[in-house]
């Protein structure tokens, strides 16, 4: 479980990026966070993995204090993808890339290929194994990103906007990421603008504005409140859009409930 | 003449064995706002650095076929006129800024600079476009420290800074919210307006099908569908191919299957919300 309690952030600049945050995650859940660009969505998920210690307030991952331990301590247990590759990338092939923190933790030979196949499976980046990532497209290389992440094995994973630059099937791959990884007990944290991917793959949505959480709840409770809409900056899914414009009750957010109802 | 038309273009990159482009054939007119859409790897980005010069005068490799700008083989554009000609937004905006400069406003100003532009028009023009793009607060700023957002919209303002004939955009929004990215497309839009020709690579495939006239759907490096938008995005066979169509024509297709048919198939809201109407009034 990951708690965060009444958690502020500053800067080093003396910017105040989150006020007195309060958010719990369980274990096998599947999140996603919406909300305006500097809202505080990065910020709130660096405090999760120890990146960011929080000024005033907790941060308690699986009872432990961030405060107490260090970020690589607390990065086995919460894994963070980078919104950009390239800040993480730093190996000359996507395999040795994702292969570094399997061999880091001195697994054996099998473990290391076992949890290497497992990513690169779920991540579909089998054909770009031995190139080096920055010859790879930008949206491909995200996924090597995301495997390396993967790979480590860790009990809580954040991804921080996975769809941004995503063609279709890109989206499709992280959907089903999402589905496989929490049935296979890691919980998924995500950052999202999109907000179709946000309703179709997670069961629980926030949506953080003013420094803050203001919406926490189902897809349903955060995109059929017009005041969360407003001030998170967000928007109602195209489907959740065409039934309010024609006046439909019922918190349509699908397209088959949609089609039903007319 | 089209002022831009690729004829049978081929492309490698140096040291590869696969063709970004095969065989591609397509051509742009001024004025118009080009949506180019497909599954990524398929050679989007590819067609912009071709347009754009960067193939063959950055990018070595194998080019074949004919590229012509106004009439003139892309072989033979010198790049800095071509900059002036053709402004280009990189997909990735962590690429793009120059990193070379400490404040926001020297990184607008950075290819207004090497354009040599007299100062004070160089200083209104990057003032107007901050406070277009809504960075003006941020000019002061480093543009290393800002958040992806943000990057993505000063990078996205020092092209448009440059007041070019053409803008090759490719992805300005993959960084923004749902109302910066639509904000970028209400700028795209005015720049359609002062009769830019534009050619954007985007994903978001609800706002292309709101703004832009033409689009071209790229797989394994060439097009496999171009044309009007309305006429390219109801065609079935697209879901077949990796390009999503918008959610409301997903929806059109929907009714189809369900045996209630709308007139025709939307592709943006307006459209929908309009087809069902007169639906439920027939």
């Amino acid at each position: 479980m990951i708690e965060i309690k009444n958690a502020s952030f500053k800067y080093p600049n003396g910017f105040t990026a989150l006020e007195n945050i309060n958010l719990t995650i369980k274990e096998g859940e599947k999140v996603a966070i919406v909300g305006q660009n500097g809202a505080g969505k990065t910020t709130c998920v660096k405090m999760m993995n120890g990146l960011n210690r929080p000024f005033e307030g907790d941060v308690i991952v699986d009872g432990v204090n961030t405060k107490d331990v260090t970020v690589a301590t607390i990065a086995r247990k919460v894994g963070y993808v980078f919104q950009n590759p390239d800040e993480q990338i730093f190996n000359s092939t996507a395999r040795k890339e994702i292969e570094f923190m399997p061999r880091y933790y001195k697994l054996s030979e099998e473990e290391v290929k076992q949890r290497v196949d497992y990513a690169v499976e779920i991540c579909d980046i089998a054909r770009y194994m031995d190139t080096n990532p920055y010859e790879i497209p930008y949206p491909i290389r995200k996924f090597v990103a995301i495997a390396a992440v993967i790979a480590s094995r860790p009990k809580y994973i954040i991804l921080d906007e996975p769809t941004a630059g995503q063609d279709l099937h890109g989206t499709q791959v992280l959907g089903a990421m999402v589905d496989k990884l929490t049935k296979d007990g890691i919980t998924v944290i995500t950052i999202t603008h999109d907000m179709e991917f946000a309703v179709r793959n997670f069961e629980r949505v926030i949506a953080m504005a003013h420094k803050n959480i203001i919406c926490d709840g189902t897809a349903q409770d955060v995109f059929w409140n017009e005041d969360v809409i407003a001030d998170a900056k967000i928007k109602k899914p195209a489907m959740g859009e065409l039934a309010k414009r024609l006046g439909l009750d019922g918190k349509i957010l699908f397209c088959d409930e949609l089609v039903k109802r007319l | 003449m089209a002022f831009i038309e690729l004829k049978n273009v081929s492309y490698k990159y140096p040291y590869t064995k696969e063709f970004a482009l095969q065989n591609l054939s397509c051509s742009f007119e001024k004025g118009k706002f080009y949506g180019i859409i497909g599954e990524n790897g398929g050679g989007k980005t590819t067609l912009c650095n071709l347009i754009r010069g960067l193939i063959p005068h950055f990018y070595l490799g194998k080019l074949t076929g004919e590229c012509l700008i106004e009439g003139k083989d892309i072989r033979d554009w010198d790049t800095a006129e071509l900059s002036s000609k053709i402004g280009y937004v990189f997909q990735n905006p962590f690429t793009q800024i120059s990193g070379i400069k400490s404040t926001v406003f020297e990184e607008v100003a950075i290819g207004l600079e090497n354009l040599g532009v007299p100062k004070d028009e160089m200083i209104e023009r990057v003032i107007n476009v901050c406070e277009q793009l809504d960075i003006g607060h941020l000019i002061k700023n480093n543009p290393n420290e800002l958040s992806g957002g943000q990057r993505q919209r000063v990078a996205f303002a020092s092209i448009i800074a440059m007041d070019t004939e053409t803008l090759v955009i490719d992805e300005p929004t993959s960084q923004l919210d749902p109302e910066g990215t639509e904000n970028v497309f209400k700028i795209i839009n005015t720049l359609k307006h002062s009769n830019k020709t534009i050619i954007l690579v985007e994903h978001k495939i609800d706002l292309i099908a709101e703004f832009c006239d033409e689009i071209l759907v790229m797989e394994d490096g060439t097009v496999a569908f171009a044309g009007p938008t309305h006429e390219v995005l109801t065609k079935r066979e697209l879901l077949q191919h990796e390009a999503s169509i918008p959610e409301v024509a997903k929806f059109g297709l929907a009714m189809e299957d369900a045996g209630k048919h709308l007139s025709s198939i939307p592709v943006t809201m307006d459209e929908a919300y309009r087809l069902v109407k007169e639906r439920k009034g027939r």
